[in-house]
């Protein structure tokens, strides 16, 4: 891959050039799309620093069998907020969020996304389906439903469920216009000679996830209305004693929310598979293959809803039809797991940070998968459903893959985002801290999924003390490596050592070939690209 | 969307025409409910209406005049929608 981009004396970064705005206007009018990509980064810091403790009272409430913090109203009420805070505020927006939005134009070779303004506009709808979140917890009481909003409760409740549904609704219209601006930017600003398979993977798979924000997100927008029609209206779509069927509730949901899943870590796979052969000083392993496999996923993706609703009394056609596709999606991931070890054997690893985030995505993500296949057959889902093994297999994949994958993107990328370097030291012992609490935290659950101990309940038996203080605990510990990486890179961001080295990792890709931090529109001359990507010569 | 697109000009009789073939479609669903057609009921609705859908993408939409590119991807879109609902009915057909 070449670039014209070499001359780079006396240029202004991204972050000096200020369109001659003051204060936070420099950042909420500007539609630079690196700015707007560290605007989602900050506010979802911001929510994932709540959705954090709202976990940890959880964790506080389960150390004891019995009331310990809360009761079983306000138990229900966290678990809901929880769930949606992180859910439609920090993981689905996630990475596409913010690395997608700051490294897509420089991965392939553009000067800005094909829409700045739209994009901009995407992060005030954001901000504005936060703010309905926020006014949820207000008045009647946060809603009590869990995420998920199911129907017949959800129109019966009498907590604050409307706004809430009314923010995952609008924070739907950011992830639609989100996803369009990059199937556009993707179609119509790849740099001269940047066929599709010279294309780096990150941007391929924010392709792939594109695709699923604006195909399946308008079912959820739908499907939320016809519950506020419910509740306001009283229409009967889902209410049995009005010939309607709860159930319908339940595909309608599932049809946007398990391509959600795909949303979530399909970006986290491309930035493991960026870090990877960085790393391994090596050419990815099949390259194609973790392209088609990238699409496998986006498209079958779309067929598995049903495995969530095992126990509903669907229809035993749809029973075997769900799991059999369930076991279908699961071999693309495996591929790219093969590609992901394949590129690393024989390469010449140095253990660095972002490389230790990506080494540990692969063994959370494979628990978090094989318990999906667990969790996949329908004999063993009727003894697990709705245990804490759910609980736990969702987090390996949704905490352990999208939170491991971000923090690895977080520090593979953040010199070129800030031009300063992070402490290494600390990185390293906030990575090994929040690992380690990680499995104490998530691994106990398994065990007690399978012993029998339900999900969303502020009580349990006697019998299940144990694994509970032990899960408690391993909460504290991550969240201790949480805040170290979290203070290392505040700081390091602020006050760090400055680099303006192009590439200190030693990749191959666009972003590695232009100055440290960016300038504005990325590069002086649009790049010529005549290689394939990943090659170590 | 292509140059050819640009250029194509779609006569106002053809409008017209789709115009009326999309009300009397509408008219052929009110109609339909009428007959007891069971559990055949929805297949019957869900044809006229992506029957509609059809002509307006490929005329209104101007896809029939456009480059195959966005012919395939909107087949493959309508597709996917139709094996979700397929799915769907596993369950309510076989409940």
């Amino acid at each position: 891959m070449s670039s014209n981009n070499t001359n780079h004396t006396g240029y202004k970064s991204y972050l000096e050039e200020d369109g001659g705005r003051k204060g936070i206007f420099k950042w909420i009018l500007s539609t630079d799309h690196k700015r707007i990509g560290l605007l989602y980064l900050y506010a979802m810091m911001g929510w994932f620093i709540v959705g954090v403790v709202l976990g940890l009272l959880m964790k506080l409430e389960l150390i004891a069998p019995g009331k310990t913090i809360m009761g079983p109203q306000a138990y229900n009420a966290t678990f809901t907020v929880h769930g949606v805070i992180m859910i439609f505020l920090i993981v689905i927006p996630g990475l596409p969020a913010v690395f997608g939005n700051f490294m897509l134009p420089i991965q392939i070779g553009a000067k800005d996304v094909a829409f700045p303004r739209l994009n901009l506009f995407s992060w005030y709808i954001y901000v504005l389906g936060g703010i309905l979140v926020i006014i949820s917890l207000f008045g009647n009481g946060p809603p009590d439903t869990g995420w998920t909003f199911y129907a017949p409760y959800s129109f019966k409740t009498g907590t604050n469920m409307l706004p809430a549904a009314l923010g995952a609704f609008v924070l739907g219209f950011s992830s639609i216009l989100t996803g369009l601006n990059f199937i556009v930017t993707i179609h119509r600003m790849r740099a001269p000679g940047m066929t599709w398979f010279k294309m780096p993977l990150f941007p391929w798979s924010l392709y792939g996830t594109a695709w699923i924000q604006l195909l399946a997100t308008p079912v959820i927008g739908i499907t939320l209305l016809m519950v506020a029609g419910e509740r306001i209206l009283g229409i009967g779509f889902f209410d049995p004693a009005k010939g309607g069927d709860p159930l319908l509730y339940q595909h309608l949901f599932w049809i946007y929310s398990h391509p959600a899943v795909y949303i979530m870590i399909l970006p986290a796979m491309g930035a493991i598979s960026e870090i990877i052969p960085t790393f391994s000083k090596k050419t990815i392993f099949g390259y194609k293959a973790i392209v088609i496999s990238t699409l496998a996923i986006a498209f079958v993706g779309y067929f598995v809803w049903g495995h969530h609703m095992y126990t509903s009394g669907m229809s035993g056609a749809a029973l075997w039809a769900f799991s059999l596709l369930t076991f279908i999606v699961a071999i693309p991931s495996a591929i790219k797991v093969f590609n992901w070890i394949s590129t690393m054997h024989q390469g010449s690893i140095s253990t660095e940070i972002p490389f230790l985030w990506a080494a540990s995505f692969i063994f959370i993500f494979m628990i978090g998968g094989l318990t999906g296949l667990v969790l996949g057959s329908l004999a063993v889902d009727v003894h697990l459903h709705d245990t804490a093994f759910v609980v736990a297999h969702f987090h390996f994949i949704v905490f352990g893959g999208v939170g491991f994958a971000f923090f690895g993107a977080m520090h593979y990328w953040f010199p070129k985002i800030f031009g300063r370097m992070f402490d290494k030291s600390w990185a390293k012992t906030g990575w090994i801290t929040f690992s380690i609490g990680f499995v104490t935290l998530y691994g106990p659950m398994f065990y007690l999924g399978i012993m029998g101990m339900p999900r969303r309940y502020f009580d349990y038996l006697d019998e299940f003390h144990g694994p509970n203080i032990i899960s408690t605990m391993g909460a504290l510990v991550m969240i201790a490596g949480f805040l170290i990486i979290l203070i290392n890179l505040i700081k390091s961001a602020r006050h760090g050592e400055k680099t303006t080295e192009m590439n200190p990792w030693g990749g191959t890709n666009l972003e590695w070939q232009i100055p440290t931090p960016p300038p504005l529109e990325n590069f002086d001359e649009i790049p010529v690209i005549d290689k394939a990507t990943y090659k170590y010569d | 969307m292509s140059d050819n697109t640009n250029h194509h000009i779609v006569p106002y009789r053809t409008y017209g025409l789709i115009l009326l073939l999309l009300l009397v479609l509408t008219g052929t669903s009110v109609a339909v409910t009428q007959i007891e057609l069971t559990r055949w009921a929805t297949v019957v609705a869900l044809l006229l209406a992506s029957t509609k859908s059809a002509f307006v993408l490929a005329i209104f939409m101007h896809l029939k005049f456009d480059q195959n590119i966005y012919k395939i991807m909107a087949t493959l879109i309508i597709l996917l929608v139709a094996v979700v609902i397929v799915l769907t009915f596993l369950d309510y057909g076989f409940r």
